[in-house]
């Protein structure tokens, strides 16, 4: 019987195409726009290693002739064809920038998380357990919010590169990076979180798990949690994309990603020292890419963040 | 026969917010030494204007907001006394339906988990015997088991409320908290609720502890009542008693409010008694009768002393000049 029942059921998928948000995203043409670059450029990103028709960071295939070769036309010494051109180091820029979008996606991926997971776990106790729990949190956030984003980050950085040891600096700078945006970026989940849950927890049903006898962590756990997370969901998609943004500033005042590891941020970098020499599509093309996926994430995350507004539907 | 549930000088204090620095921290007495007993298999009914202290008093029995002094004994047994763990046991006894049905059920959860949540925590059977146990809950309250696995959203207000009794009886409870439970619905769907209520009461041998401002749904469910002003019991009796025979000028000015189109035409009707102002501040509670200044019958001794609950005629009342309307 309940097999049967189960059957008649729409897919997930199905019913997640007809649910209200389905529908406010079929009739949304920006967004719909938007997840297409989004998800084209996260594809790619991805799928680096098959698509890129150069490895940019493999020394033995490339070619110092091949250095400066503009955007599609033949090496004027060599014949080899670039689609977007070549750095002075004869390597494709865009083989570059789709690793370079790995390491940005990956960085801006982890660093939302780490501030999300942060940001969430704090204000649900903020919220909930409220008195000095509450004091201590908020404060510290009011403290932090006082100090644009990038430095708080900046000082993270430098901590951790002087305590970690030279030989590992490298491969750790991308952990680094992580931590420092994620710990720069926990404010803001932190007060939409503890600003819901100060509704949700005086609500009846809350009251009713007391009442059966749960703990105020499965409470906040099972029952609040579920319940402030459409918030969430908007912070965070704009956050990816200003995650994005302060892992390319970083790299870019020199700071981030190493150059064995090069982000879209240190590619833009390396980019601007050709600028006024004429080589503009070193500069150009991973400076479009970040503004494209920026800009797509924003979109996106303006879009959800109207779509979950129920005042707004 | 004993009382299942016997409040013995409940008192329920809210710190406020320091005026100042150095001022003492000023409390709201929401409910003043409040008795009452229940007997198993009755339902009392605790009325009163909002404000009254009646829900406070309900939640301070069952221990969800917490007593200042007082005793509880559930069972032969002192609630207040009772250490955390051995309450968490002691609340599949007593359970509680909530005024609004749209916040009382969490939004994101399947209503068969939310009806089967306290049988996990309490760890009651096997997966599949909470599973029919869930079944045999929503037929009971009168739902559709295909309903089973759909969100609260997805239903009406009065079926929501029906979920909500399920939940309250997955424990087999003895004791019912109904705060308000039909006060958010229609006139419509109130009476099927009532109804599931009175026979949920005989069929289980139930008790329950009904708070309500609505007198006509009081007198359809309880069997005693008791009429609270300012976190005090006025007048308790049975229910024929106390409406038929209301000693207390507020129970009376109460009975006389409730809006009523067969009272008009019927026999030795009364014009309602009018009374004006508003209840005392609750933290600054008058010396004497905290009705003083509002009732018909005050006097000077009623400013001065606090009345006790005495029995008058077939019930008590708390008044110096307890007696019948007067027919002015």
């Amino acid at each position: 019987m309940a097999d049967i029942q189960q059957d008649i059921r729409p897919s997930r998928l199905h019913r997640a195409w007809n649910s209200d948000l389905g529908w406010s995203f079929r009739h949304a043409p920006v967004a719909v726009a938007s997840t297409f670059v989004v998800l084209l450029l996260i594809i790619g990103a991805v799928l680096a290693p098959f698509i890129a028709p150069h490895s940019p960071f493999d020394p033995g295939s490339l070619n110092l002739m091949n250095g400066f070769t503009p955007p599609g036309q033949a090496n004027q010494f060599t014949g080899d064809y670039f689609l977007l051109g070549t750095d002075d180091q004869g390597r494709d820029v865009f083989s570059t920038i789709l690793y370079g979008m790995r390491i940005s996606l990956f960085v801006g991926f982890a660093a939302v998380l780490l501030a999300m997971v942060l940001g969430v776990t704090l204000g649900l106790l903020a919220g909930y357990l409220g008195g000095w729990t509450e004091t201590i949190i908020m404060r510290v956030a009011d403290v932090q919010l006082t100090f644009p984003a990038i430095l708080v980050a900046m000082l993270i950085f430098g901590i951790a590169k002087g305590i970690t040891p030279p030989e590992y600096r490298n491969e750790m700078a991308i952990w680094v990076l992580i931590l420092a945006i994620g710990l720069s970026d926990w404010v803001q989940f932190a007060r939409v979180v503890r600003g819901a849950t100060l509704v949700e927890k005086n609500r009846e049903y809350v009251q009713a798990a007391k009442l059966i006898g749960r703990s105020p962590f499965a409470i906040m756990l099972r029952h609040i949690l579920p319940n402030v997370l459409n918030p969430v969901l908007v912070i965070a998609t704009i956050s990816l994309a200003l995650a994005i943004i302060a892992e390319a500033t970083l790299s870019f005042l020199g700071v981030g990603a190493p150059p064995t590891k090069p982000s879209l941020g240190t590619l833009i970098r390396i980019g601007q020292e050709f600028m006024f020499s004429g080589e503009w599509w070193i500069l150009f093309f991973p400076a479009a890419t970040l503004l494209a996926l920026a800009l797509s994430i924003n979109l996106l995350g303006d879009w959800l963040r109207d779509a979950l507004n129920p005042r707004l539907r | 026969m004993t009382a299942l549930l016997d409040v013995q000088d409940l008192t329920v204090r809210f710190a406020m917010p320091r005026p100042s620095f150095f001022a003492p921290r000023p409390y709201l007495e929401a409910v003043r030494q409040v008795s009452f007993r229940l007997e198993a298999g009755h339902a009392l009914g605790i009325v009163g204007e909002s404000g009254s202290g009646k829900t406070t008093t309900a939640m301070a029995a069952i221990r969800l907001v917490e007593a200042a002094s007082g005793k509880v004994v559930f069972d032969g047994q002192d609630l207040l006394q009772l250490s955390d763990e051995d309450m968490r046991q002691r609340r599949r006894d007593v359970q509680l339906i909530f005024q609004d049905p749209y916040s009382s059920l969490n939004p994101r959860a399947r209503v068969a988990d939310i009806v089967r949540e306290p049988m996990d925590l309490m760890e009651i059977g096997t997966a599949d015997e909470r599973h029919d146990r869930v079944e045999e809950l929503f037929k009971l309250v009168g739902l559709r088991p295909d309903q089973l696995s759909l969100f609260p959203h997805q239903f009406s207000g009065g079926q929501r409320q029906r979920i909500s009794i399920a939940r309250a009886l997955t424990t087999n409870p003895r004791l019912l908290v109904c705060d308000e439970p039909v006060s958010a619905l229609d006139v419509a769907i109130q009476a099927q609720i009532l109804n599931l209520l009175a026979r949920l009461k005989t069929e289980l041998n139930l008790s329950y502890l009904f708070i309500s401002h609505d007198l006509g749904v009081v007198r359809h469910v309880c069997d005693d009542v008791a009429v609270m002003y300012l976190g005090k019991i006025v007048e308790m009796g049975s229910r024929d008693a106390l409406f038929d025979n209301p000693q207390h000028p507020y129970t009376q000015a109460l009975l006389a409010a409730a809006p009523s189109l067969a009272r008009r035409k019927s026999r030795g009707y009364v014009r309602p008694l009018k009374i004006s102002g508003d209840p005392p501040s609750p933290l600054n509670p008058p010396k004497g009768c905290a009705f003083a200044d509002r009732c018909p019958r005050v006097q000077d001794v009623c400013r001065q002393v606090q009345p006790e609950l005495e029995t008058v005629s077939s019930h008590q009342a708390a008044c110096h000049f307890p007696g019948p309307v007067n027919h002015a």
